[in-house]
């Protein structure tokens, strides 16, 4: 056979077919979060379009540790929380300026690197649950320091701070000949475009690196791992130094990924970093959109931003649509959302076992 | 005779207080291929355990082309030319068969630093990998997933995992055990071909008789952790201890197996 039969892998039709869906879709979520400042134009969207681009990145890297490597940790969001609040406090104490974004999230990836390393090496060795557990340690230990050391972190309150003047709503990307602001397609080229535009492409980079990742011949060596840990070392691969590797580029990943968020926030707490509900929120998203795909990530992501940010929206109009009928609105009641929101997740687990893209892509789960 | 390419000595390892391999030592050279045999229970996996890495020794030490390699780790003994092929189907059951050869060419070869590369873009890799396929008679199925392979077939591919480690100290654990008749003889050839290399060591655990015959240029025999026996086919076959522990396969009998 010749190396152009190889390459086009015929694999069975309905997996080739889920595989064009998946992509289309990620491509048209890309493509509207590239033009998101546009399409959506209020306060309320341009977040939300923000945090899915931060999340998609934090969920993807999340997922080269759960979905391609098997490693189960609890530890993202300290490692996410490391860079935004290294950025955080560095925008605080030195002021708003590109060098203080700089030495921040240098300081904060570095740490985060530095962590995942002893993490790694102390303890990639013994059991996954055990790991899981040094984990969920290192991560609630993170979260104590974060609300004593207060006045290093602000501790519940967090930090306020200014981003880079760049990214000034004041700011004036491009003026007309009278001095004001130009607006493209009815949208102001001001700061906040700068801004989003930031997060958007540095999460794009990142993202297409951590792809990058997965489909190199080292991402095979991960997936080898996760399907036979002891067949890998056999052939001849240093299991912990890889699974210790890929680790950190999980940890400074998502280091980077805190430290454009909090750019981007211009504040940064615990509840928007550390917490726990973030960490299953990131599960839940890796879950949903199909572990070891890396694409399910961007699905998964989409959904549950969508789900948390509009379905109490989407409830208050039922709820309002359906008042003259006995009990329905009283179950459509926007305050009884997460109920909705659990129905939708068994539903989901119900009919896409492996996750959306897992699923459609006959990845299949494990 | 040439220098060992594997040798142990006095290897012993306990589980509590059950002694699974004792005080077995034993040279194995290049050009030779050394069937094991014993009955079940006898130590056969745990000894090859022993030399490839998945179990550390309680005594004795193992030498690999002279050098102790007693406390290696599994994979850096892969680095010195040890190979293994496991008695029980030991695959990456959801990737491609041809993923799964490709990893051990990649362990062997290395992708120097052109690490990020997609998968895809290393051909020589591929082709390397579909050499071992062909050898193997799996280039057919090379893009199934190796669960969607029938048993025979997933004894083949544990072997073209072996191959493509290109060790020079082969280690087969009962390699055509469940492989129907036509396909046993993909595999013992195979095997012939690999022990007429002066250079290459084999060691083949394997009941049956024929087998055993046809490819043996000595035989171990192993009985409670304990080597029992050691000389040539003929030989060994013939010793009254050899008969009086197979009772149930009488050596005449090969060829029925």
């Amino acid at each position: 056979m010749t190396d152009t039969a190889l390459a086009s892998a015929p694999s069975a039709d309905p997996a080739r077919k889920g595989r064009m869906i998946v992509y289309v879709v990620a491509l048209l979520i890309g493509l509207a979060l590239a033009f998101a400042p546009f399409l959506f134009q209020d306060v309320r969207s341009n977040q939300v379009a923000a945090r899915i681009c931060v999340f998609i990145v934090l969920a993807a890297s999340y997922d080269l540790l759960i979905g391609y490597t098997g490693i189960v940790s609890f530890a993202h969001t300290m490692f996410f929380g490391l860079g935004a609040y290294g950025a955080a406090i560095a925008l605080k104490s030195m002021g708003p300026g590109w060098d203080a974004v700089l030495a921040g999230g240098v300081a904060g990836v570095v740490l985060a690197a530095i962590l995942a390393v002893l993490i790694g090496v102390l303890s990639l060795r013994v059991k996954a649950i055990f790991f899981a557990m040094v984990t969920l340690a290192a991560a609630s230990v993170m979260m104590v320091l974060a609300s004593q050391f207060s006045d290093f972190t602000g501790g519940e309150d967090g930090i306020v701070y200014s981003a880079p003047a760049l990214f000034k709503p004041a700011m004036k990307l491009m003026t007309d000949d009278a001095g004001k602001v130009v607006k493209l397609f009815g949208v102001s080229m001001n700061g906040k475009i700068a801004a989003y535009y930031f997060v958007f492409l540095t999460c794009l980079v990142l993202f297409l690196a951590l792809m990058r990742i997965v489909r190199s011949p080292l991402g095979t060596v991960l997936e080898a791992i996760r399907e036979n840990e002891m067949r890998a070392e056999a052939i001849g691969y240093r299991v912990v130094a890889y699974r210790t590797s890929v680790f950190v580029i999980a940890a400074v990943i998502a280091a980077l990924a805190g430290t454009v968020w909090a750019v981007w926030l211009k504040y940064t707490g615990p509840d928007t970093t550390f917490s726990f509900a973030i960490m299953i929120d990131i599960l839940l998203m890796v879950v949903i959109g199909g572990m070891g795909t890396m694409v399910g990530a961007v699905i998964g992501v989409v959904l549950m931003s969508l789900a948390q940010f509009y379905l109490k929206d989407l409830m208050e109009a039922a709820a309002q649509a359906t008042a003259n009928i006995p009990l329905l609105p009283d179950l459509l009641d926007p305050d009884r959302w997460l109920l909705w929101l659990g129905l939708l997740f068994i539903l989901l687990v119900y009919f896409f076992p492996a996750g959306i893209a897992g699923t459609l892509m006959k990845k299949g789960g494990h | 005779m040439n220098a060992p390419s594997i040798e142990t000595r006095n290897l012993t390892i306990r589980f509590g207080g059950h002694v699974a391999v004792n005080g077995v030592s034993c040279a194995f050279h290049p050009g030779e291929l050394t069937v094991i045999v014993g009955p079940n229970g006898a130590g056969k996996t745990t000894y090859f355990s022993l030399m490839s890495g998945q179990l550390t020794p309680s005594e004795g030490t193992i030498l690999k082309g002279g050098t102790e390699i007693t406390r290696l780790s599994p994979s850096a003994r892969a680095k010195t030319g040890i190979g293994r092929a496991f008695q029980l189907t030991n695959l990456f059951p959801k990737l491609s068969v041809l993923e799964n050869v490709r990893l051990a060419v990649q362990a062997r070869h290395g992708i120097g630093p052109r690490l990020f590369r997609p998968a895809s873009a290393f051909t020589e890799i591929a082709d390397k990998a579909y050499e071992h396929l062909k050898a193997t008679r799996l280039d057919d199925v090379a893009h199934l997933p190796a669960a969607a392979l029938p048993h025979g077939d997933q004894r083949k591919l544990e072997v073209a995992l072996l191959l493509a480690m290109e060790p020079d100290v082969f280690m087969f654990d009962e390699p055509t055990a469940g492989m129907s008749v036509d396909e046993a003889p993909v595999i013992l050839e195979l095997i012939d071909e690999i022990r007429k290399d002066a250079s290459k060591t084999v060691l083949l655990v394997e009941h049956k008789m024929d087998v055993v015959r046809a490819l043996a240029n000595r035989i171990i025999v192993l009985h409670n952790g304990e080597l029992v026996a050691d000389g040539p086919p003929d030989e060994v076959i013939a010793m009254p201890i050899v008969r009086e522990i197979y009772l149930g396969i009488p050596a005449d009998e090969g060829a029925a197996a």
